[in-house]
């Protein structure tokens, strides 16, 4: 354990140390804020909106940069180690394989989490005290833990590119391909299969086809709650076959467990 | 006589068709200092990463401390066993101190630590500076202090001069014996170093996965059968009308006689009883000559074996 928190306690610190904390922290709590304030400003009213409508805006980013984010910052923490030599040396050290990733996912995983906390907390807590009303609480305490979650995945599915690839240049180039796949050709791809094909898939099974990417398991944690008129497109329908919020949750949890697991069990096949 | 540190039974390494390592048997007692020499490719990190148990053996045992180093059983070891991988740099935007602290901490010490072996291996005047500020050298100390955290039992060492200057050098080398006379045991690994002869007990010879040669260097030297060259000067002639020393002379110099080991004492006599004699030099093969003479033997085999394959 102390071997866990002391690998934990130097990611975290190279986070702060890099500005990634900071960074993340202001763009989280610039965009909320800014749409919390102006996403009226289309219909010409400037003023805190509706809490769905901010909500629903704020998710709707929040699923491309989160993602992004945790790759950015996650994918060449094995490679670059590696290219670097230190990861051969930490493995002659004490220190297991699984503790070392369990380490940096900790250290990561914190700067990440607490970015999201701080960004989107503020926001949460501007619009508490113009409007009083502690559904808003709540309703962002959901929007935070699925977007921490959210995050975490990606650091996760970073570890796994990170641990796939020999090369830096190489894992960068895997990260932006993983962010498209996931933040955008999936959907793109639904939305075809809906369209394109008749009667080819129940309600059902997209909603099933949508357990397969984070990103759309976060969407419909922070849209199904809200007047269905703020979504349209291939979520509207997935909605309507809602899943409870606990079991979309849950999904989003198994999300960050699974590939955090099979990048421990790729780190223990790994060649040195 | 008590259990050797490091042992390797007819270990070996391969990947896929690559023969990393072919079965090797040696062993390394407590307080012994051990010379890896050979190429690049030779197989030296891979005997060291077996050792160290970050791989594991293809084929045959790797004992060190008396357990596998790759088994769960050996994890508390780890903390004895020191190591300088070859190419490492180290986090470049930690300054020194952070960088050595974090490696102390890994292995259950301390900043306080870390802070002494920065001014045993003399860089605390640039502890608080970034990594990547730091010259090689800076580097290598830096590598070398964290090879030395916890006072360990057994250090592997890859490459550990590179880059040093003399006096570091020097520094390097006293670090080792007084190492090696608190009973740690060395492998230093490396292409062949000038200076490194007096420092190690036993060399090993490796080229291409395979082992060329080990022992002492009194006991290679006798294996390689290289002469001892006398260089006497004042004589005038005096060696070339003698018969017996006359088959000594080298075509090239007149001056010079290489002699085998075996004949050197009584050809030193009789020049010694020779008139005009006023001073003389006289040189055994140095480790390079001996490693070289071994790489060509090597060399010629292989060529041998081809021809007749």
């Amino acid at each position: 354990m102390k071997q866990i928190l002391t690998v934990a306690n130097k990611e975290f610190h190279d986070g702060l140390r890099n500005r990634w904390l900071v960074s993340i922290t202001l763009i989280f709590a610039l965009l909320s804020i800014g749409l919390t304030y102006f996403g009226a400003a289309a219909s010409g009213a400037v003023g805190v909106t509706s809490l769905s409508t901010t909500v629903a805006s704020l998710a709707s980013l929040a699923v491309f940069l989160i993602p992004l984010i945790a790759l950015l910052l996650s994918y060449d923490s094995f490679v670059g180690e590696q290219e670097s030599g230190t990861l051969l040396l930490l493995l002659t050290y004490p220190l297991s394989k699984s503790q070392l990733l369990i380490g940096k996912f900790i250290g990561q995983g914190g700067i990440i989490s607490l970015a999201t906390l701080l960004g989107f907390g503020a926001s949460a807590l501007l619009l508490y005290f113009q409007l009083g009303d502690t559904g808003i609480l709540s309703a962002f305490g959901l929007f935070i833990l699925s977007a921490i979650l959210l995050g975490l995945s990606f650091t996760a599915i970073s570890y796994l590119i990170s641990l796939s690839v020999s090369e830096k240049s190489k894992a960068a180039g895997f990260a932006l391909i993983t962010w498209f796949l996931f933040a955008l050709a999936f959907d793109l791809a639904l939305l075809a299969l809906l369209v394109g094909v008749e009667e080819g898939v129940t309600q059902q099974g997209l909603t099933q086809l949508m357990m397969l990417n984070p990103t759309d398991i976060f969407r419909l944690v922070n849209l199904a709650g809200l007047d269905s008129s703020d979504v349209n497109g291939a979520l509207a329908v997935a909605i309507n076959a809602s899943l409870s919020q606990t079991q979309l949750i849950s999904a989003l949890v198994a999300w960050v467990v699974l590939p955090l697991t099979l990048a421990i069990f790729i780190f223990k096949k790994k060649k040195l | 006589m008590n259990t050797p540190l490091v042992s390797l039974n007819e270990a070996g390494k391969t990947y896929g068709q690559l023969d990393a390592l072919s079965a090797m048997t040696m062993s390394l007692n407590e307080g012994e200092v051990l010379g890896l020499f050979g190429h690049n490719g030779a197989g030296k990190t891979t005997m060291m990463k077996l050792i160290l148990g970050v791989i594991s053996p293809s084929h045959g045992e790797v004992e060190v401390m008396g357990m596998a180093p790759d088994s769960k059983e050996a994890w508390h070891c780890r903390s004895k066993v020191g190591y300088l991988p070859e190419n490492v740099s180290f986090y470049e935007q930690l300054t020194g101190l952070e960088v050595l602290t974090y490696f102390a901490k890994l292995k259950g010490f301390n900043k306080k630590q870390a802070i002494d072996l920065l001014e045993q291996v003399g860089i605390t005047h640039a502890m608080r500076r970034q990594v990547k500020t730091y010259s090689k050298g800076m580097r290598q100390r830096l590598g070398l202090a964290q090879a030395f955290i916890g006072e360990p039992k057994l250090l592997l060492l890859d490459e550990p001069t590179v880059g040093l200057d003399p006096i570091a050098t020097r520094d390097f080398y006293q670090t080792v014996d007084q190492l090696k006379s608190n009973g740690s045991s060395v492998i230093l690994c490396s292409h062949v170093l000038p200076g490194v002869e007096q420092h190690i007990d036993r060399a090993m010879i490796l080229s291409s996965g395979k082992l060329l040669a080990m022992g002492t260097l009194s006991e290679l030297r006798q294996q390689a059968a290289l002469p001892v060259v006398i260089k006497p000067s004042g004589l005038n002639g005096a060696v070339a009308q003698d018969s017996k020393l006359n088959s000594f002379i080298t075509s090239r110099c007149q001056n010079t006689l290489m002699v085998p080991e075996q004949e050197k004492l009584s050809v030193l006599k009789q020049l010694l009883s020779l008139n005009g004699l006023d001073d003389i030099h006289v040189e055994s093969a140095n480790l390079e000559q001996v490693y070289q003479h071994f790489l060509l033997q090597h060399e010629q085999a292989q060529q041998v074996n081809e021809e007749q394959g």
